[in-house]
C-alpha cells in the first residue's frame, strides 16, 4: 500500500476514534465530581498576584484571595 | 566573557548581512540584508557600551518585566496607525484609480500597497498585541516573572526586524504570492528563530509558575503560538534561487500547493486571530468587569472545541476548484460545526457581564470590550454561513469576502485589542485612570458607525457583484462586462473608505488619549510610607 493510502486509512479510522474519545474524554473530565470549586478558585486567577509575584515559598500551595 | 562571545557573533552577523547586501541580485534584498546589517550594528553598539557596566546581580524574581509589555503597547498603536492608514489609501484607490500615482508606479499602486495593510494590521499590529498582552497576562496569571532574562526583548526587537523585513520586501516586490504569507524565505526563516524564541519564552514561564493551575487564557495563547510555528513552517516550504536573492520557489505545486495555502490562511485566522485574542478576552474582560468569566467550565470546552474544529476549515477557501470535492465538502461541514464552540465562547465572555450590565452605561472601555465580543459572534455566524457551497458560490471573489474579514478584523480583533490597551496603559505607567473616558467614547462611536459603514457597505456591493456576474439573458449570455460591476460599485467603496476613515480617526484620538494618560494622567499614589496598623 502507498504511503497516502496506508495513512488515509489510519487517519479515517484509529486516530478518528482517538480524537474522538480524546474529546469525550474531555468533556466528561470536565464535569467529574468536585470540579465546581477548583473551577471557581482557577477562575478568579486574574483577580490575584496584579501588581508582583507570588514569593517563592507560595509555590504548589493554593493562594489565599488577594 | 558573555560579552565578547555576544559582541563577536553580532560582529560577524552583520559582517555577512553586509557582504549579502554586496552580492545583491535585487533591491528587495538588497534593502533587507542592510536592514539586517543595521539592526546587528544597533544592537553590537549596544552591548559594548553596556560591556563595562557593573553586572546586575540584584533579584529580580520579586517584580514582573513590564519594560517589554509597554514597548508592545506602544508598538501597537503605532503599527495600528500605520496599518489602518494604508488601508484607508487602498480604499480610496479602488474608488478612484487615479490615486494609484503615476510618479509612483511600481512601489505604492494597489498591489503594492494591498500586502502591505492585510501584513501591517494584522501581523504588525494584531501580533504586537498578541505577544504584549501575553507577556503581560501570563506573568500575571502565573504569579512568575518573565522567562529568560533579555529573551523577551529580543522577541519584541526581532519581531519588529521581522515588520521591518516584510514591509520592504512589498514596496520593492518581493513576494512569494500566498495571501498573508508573502514574506520571501529570508523573512521567513528570521520569523521562525523569533517565533520559536517566543515559544520558549512563553512556555519556560509557565513552567515556573506560582499557581497550580494554567489560566484558560494562557491555552489560548499557547495553541496560538505553537499552531502558527507549525502553519509557518509547511506553508513556508521553498528553495530559494540564490542566497543572493529574494525569489524562491515553492516545493509544493498545483491543488496541494493551494490546499496548503488555504490550511495555513484559515488557521491563520483561527489561530492568531480567534485562538490568540480569545486569551486577551478571557483576561481583559473579566478584569474590567471585575468578575470572574461566566464559567470557567465552558471555557474549557470552547478551548478543545475550537482548536479540534478550526484545523479542518481550510478548504472551503477553494470550492468550485481543482479541489476535490470531497476535501470542500469537509472543510464545509466543519466551518459549519465551528457555529457551536464560536457561540459558546461569545456567550461566555458577554455572560461575564451578568449581574454588571449596568457598567455599560457608565465605562466605554467594558462597552468597547462588549461590541468586540458581539462583532465576534457575528463574523463567526457569518463566515460559516459563507463556507456553504451554494452561498460561497455568490460570495466568493466578491466584496462580500472583505466586508466579512472586516467586521472580524476591525470589530473583533481590533475593539477588544482597543480595550485592552485603555486597560493596560494606566497600569503599565502606574496612573490612576485614562486621560479622558470622554475622548474613549468618541473612538468607540467613530470605530463603530465606520465598521458599520464599511460591513454594510461591502454587503450591498458583495452581493450585487456576486449577481450581476452570474446574470443571464434569455439566449444564455451574460449580460454585464466585468467594467459594468466595477462602475457600478463606486458609490459603495466612497463609503467604505469614509468608514475606513472613521476608524482610522478613531485610533488616531487612541493614540492622543494614551499619551495624554502617559504625559499628564495623575500617578497612582504609593502606599509606601503607609505602614499598616497591627
Amino acid at each position: 500500500m502507498d504511503t497516502y493510502s496506508l495513512l488515509r486509512q489510519f487517519a479515517d479510522s484509529w486516530m478518528l476514534l482517538a480524537l474522538f474519545l480524546f474529546f469525550v474524554g474531555m468533556v466528561i473530565w470536565v464535569f467529574r465530581p468536585g470540579s465546581a470549586a477548583k473551577d471557581r478558585e482557577i477562575g478568579n486567577i486574574p483577580f490575584r498576584n496584579e501588581d508582583k509575584p507570588a514569593p517563592a515559598d507560595s509555590s504548589a500551595k493554593t493562594p489565599k484571595e488577594a | 566573557m558573555g560579552n565578547y562571545i555576544k559582541l563577536i557573533v553580532l560582529g560577524l552577523l552583520t559582517l555577512l548581512a553586509l557582504i549579502a547586501a554586496n552580492f545583491s541580485r535585487d533591491l528587495a534584498y538588497l534593502v533587507a540584508m542592510l536592514s539586517f546589517a543595521t539592526a546587528g550594528g544597533i544592537t553590537f553598539l549596544y552591548v559594548l557600551r553596556k560591556a563595562g557596566d557593573a553586572p546586575i546581580t540584584a533579584d529580580l524574581s520579586g517584580q514582573y518585566m513590564d519594560g517589554v509589555v509597554r514597548a508592545g503597547v506602544i508598538a501597537t498603536a503605532f503599527w495600528g496607525v500605520v496599518g489602518f492608514l494604508v488601508g484607508v489609501t487602498i480604499a480610496f484607490q479602488l474608488a478612484w484609480p487615479v490615486l494609484n500615482w503615476e510618479w509612483a508606479q511600481g512601489y505604492f499602486n494597489f498591489g503594492r500597497l494591498r500586502p502591505l495593510h492585510t501584513s501591517a494590521v494584522i501581523f504588525a499590529f494584531g501580533g504586537n498585541a498578541l505577544i504584549a498582552t501575553s507577556f503581560y497576562v501570563v506573568q500575571r496569571t502565573s504569579a512568575a516573572r518573565l522567562w529568560g532574562g533579555g529573551l523577551p526583548w529580543f522577541v519584541f526587537w526581532g519581531y519588529q526586524l521581522f515588520i521591518v523585513l516584510a514591509a520592504t520586501g512589498y514596496i520593492l516586490g518581493a513576494t512569494q504570492s500566498k495571501e498573508y504569507a508573502e514574506p520571501e524565505w529570508y523573512t521567513d526563516i528570521w520569523l521562525t528563530i523569533v517565533w520559536v524564541m517566543y515559544l520558549l519564552v512563553f512556555v519556560m514561564t509557565l513552567v515556573k509558575r506560582k499557581e497550580p493551575h494554567i489560566y484558560v487564557a494562557n491555552w489560548f495563547y499557547l495553541s496560538f503560538i505553537i499552531t502558527v510555528a507549525m502553519l509557518h513552517l509547511v506553508n513556508n516550504m521553498s528553495i530559494p534561487v540564490s542566497l543572493y536573492g529574494s525569489k524562491s520557489v515553492q516545493v509544493m505545486s498545483g491543488v496541494q500547493d493551494a490546499m496548503t495555502q488555504w490550511w495555513y490562511g484559515h488557521n491563520a485566522v483561527g489561530f492568531f486571530l480567534t485562538a490568540g485574542f480569545l486569551g486577551m478576552m478571557y483576561y481583559f474582560v473579566p478584569k474590567q468587569a471585575e468578575r470572574p468569566v461566566f464559567s470557567y467550565k465552558l471555557s474549557i470546552i470552547h478551548f478543545w472545541a475550537l482548536i479540534f474544529l478550526y484545523i479542518w476549515a481550510g478548504p472551503h477557501h477553494l470550492h468550485y476548484t481543482a479541489l476535490p470535492d470531497w476535501a470542500g465538502t469537509l472543510g464545509m461541514a466543519f466551518s459549519i460545526v465551528l457555529w457551536m464552540p464560536s457561540w459558546g465562547g461569545m456567550i461566555n465572555g458577554l455572560m461575564t457581564l451578568s449581574g454588571a450590565w449596568d457598567k455599560l452605561r457608565t465605562d466605554p472601555i467594558i462597552r468597547m470590550m462588549v461590541i468586540s465580543i458581539g462583532f465576534y459572534g457575528m463574523s463567526t455566524f457569518e463566515g460559516p454561513m459563507m463556507s456553504i457551497r451554494a452561498v460561497n458560490s455568490l460570495s466568493h471573489y466578491t466584496d462580500w469576502t472583505i466586508g466579512h474579514v472586516h467586521s472580524g478584523a476591525l470589530g473583533w480583533n481590533g475593539m477588544i485589542t482597543f480595550g485592552a490597551l485603555y486597560f493596560l496603559v494606566p497600569k503599565l505607567w502606574n496612573k490612576e485612570r485614562l486621560y479622558s473616558l470622554k475622548l474613549v467614547s468618541w473612538h468607540f462611536w467613530l470605530a463603530t458607525i465606520g465598521i458599520i459603514l464599511y460591513a454594510a457597505s461591502m454587503w450591498v456591493t458583495g452581493i450585487m457583484e456576486g449577481l450581476m456576474w452570474r446574470e443571464v439573458d434569455a439566449n444564455g449570455f451574460l449580460v454585464n462586462s466585468f467594467a459594468d460591476t466595477v462602475a457600478a460599485k463606486f458609490p459603495m467603496l466612497v463609503v467604505r473608505g469614509t468608514g475606513g476613515l472613521m476608524f482610522l480617526t478613531g485610533a488616531c484620538i487612541m493614540c492622543y488619549n494614551l499619551w495624554m494618560t502617559v504625559v499628564s494622567s495623575p500617578a497612582v499614589e504609593t502606599d509606601n510610607s503607609a505602614v499598616p496598623a497591627e
